[in-house]
């Protein structure tokens, strides 16, 4: 009950900000629009992948839960700025130091929506792109632009996918 | 003073736009285009949207720009990762240089 | 040709274009913002023409799909630099409904290259 009146107000709020000089029939429509679009889309944004219904929290566990949440974030624009300007100079440098290869990734994460972010922050992040997700097993397939001489194939880990794992864990699980 | 930091963040988002493009030119597969792209590319209109924000200040526009920002951030990884995909399953081979290709030993 | 000579070249032209970007003199009545920003739009179309010239030479579909994203992201960038010099906010808005508008045709693209039907 807390996730969709939390998506309510959200969805209001875009509807709000978008329409911004706003009058009575603004805000109508907004409620209107906002509601029917939670009814259909709150099962699918936080279900837990097996049974399929949504989960219960309690507000201690939200705020907990927001607080890593903004701890992901500073971290993962932290990595952003780094992978532009590994990529940059890699594109610059005139002989192109690339070694392309793609690996196999072992997650622990399960819900669809911290694979979902797992994989974005994947693409945004040094010198790696998701390119498939295999949700039964949990493997991720990962192209990296430079692959480490010492890297083991069976290992199936990656430092930077550890690090954001440890986070999503702790806020969508 | 709003619109001198402003103007940094537009200089700093159309350098990474740039140098996203000369990726997209310079790279050897299609792989490592899509890589390097779509970083630089996202950040640096990221950053452009940043600065827009920073000019209009907490107005219609400065949120709106706030609400692209966050909408390319959410959708441009993901259409990254589409294309990867879609382009690994439609059989373009990676580059000779390429070290180790472990997702198509698994797929075929 | 060597690949550190065809570098050289390269280099010395994009140089070259930056020095004319920057120091290629734009007289303006609105102050120094408008002259910046104009240069700022001239240094964006240099990106969508390195972006449509991967479309234009591509040697597979997949790449010009990439090319056509990446150009599509841009625009969203031409569209917010473009609402400060002239003020016009409305600018924003057709940013907005392109991000979505290139997002939804860019998976539809790949779904079409994957060879598959849209049911899934």
């Amino acid at each position: 009950m807390i996730a969709k009146i939390f998506l309510f107000i959200l969805w209001f709020l875009v509807w709000i900000f978008l329409s911004w000089p706003i009058n009575t029939g603004d805000v109508i429509m907004a409620a209107l629009v906002s509601l029917f679009v939670c009814y259909m889309i709150n099962d699918l944004l936080f279900s837990n992948g097996e049974t399929g219904r949504s989960k219960q929290t309690g507000l201690i566990d939200g705020i907990r839960r927001l607080a890593w949440f903004l701890y992901y974030v500073v971290v993962f624009v932290w990595e952003c700025v780094k992978a532009n300007f590994d990529v940059a100079y890699r594109v610059i440098h005139p002989d192109m130091p690339i070694r392309p290869g793609s690996i196999k990734v072992k997650t622990g994460l399960k819900s669809d929506i911290g694979l979902t972010f797992l994989a974005s922050s994947i693409t945004l992040t040094p010198g790696t792109t998701t390119i498939d997700i295999d949700k039964e097993k949990g493997i991720i397939y990962v192209h990296l632009i430079h692959l480490k001489n010492d890297y083991d194939p069976s290992s199936m880990r990656l430092a930077i996918v550890e690090k954001f794992e440890k986070i999503l864990r702790r806020v969508f699980e | 003073m709003n619109e001198i930091i402003g103007t940094i963040f537009i200089v700093i988002g159309l350098i990474f736009d740039f140098l996203g493009c000369l990726g997209l030119i310079r790279l050897p597969d299609v792989y490592n285009r899509l890589l390097a792209s779509a970083k630089c590319v996202t950040l640096g209109t990221c950053g452009i949207l940043f600065g827009l924000f920073l000019f209009k200040g907490f107005t219609a526009t400065g949120f709106k720009a706030l609400l692209c920002l966050l909408f390319i951030l959410l959708t441009a990884p993901v259409s990254a990762h589409a294309l990867a995909r879609s382009s690994y399953l439609s059989g373009v081979k990676p580059w000779q240089g390429t070290v180790a290709d472990e997702y198509k030993d698994e797929k075929r | 040709m060597g690949r550190r000579t065809r570098w050289f070249i390269g280099m010395v032209a994009v140089v070259t274009l930056i020095g004319l970007i920057i120091f290629y003199p734009i007289t303006s009545m609105l102050g120094w913002q408008s002259v910046f920003l104009r240069r700022a739009f001239l240094w964006l179309f240099m990106a969508a023409f390195l972006c449509l010239f991967r479309v234009l030479r591509g040697p597979t579909a997949p790449d010009r799909a990439v090319a056509i994203d990446m150009l599509g992201i841009l625009i969203v960038g031409f569209c917010a630099i473009l609402s400060i010099p002239t003020g016009r906010d409305w600018y924003i808005d057709i940013g907005i409904a392109w991000a979505l508008q290139s997002f939804i045709g860019i998976m539809a693209l790949a779904k079409y290259l994957e060879g598959k039907d849209f049911d899934e």
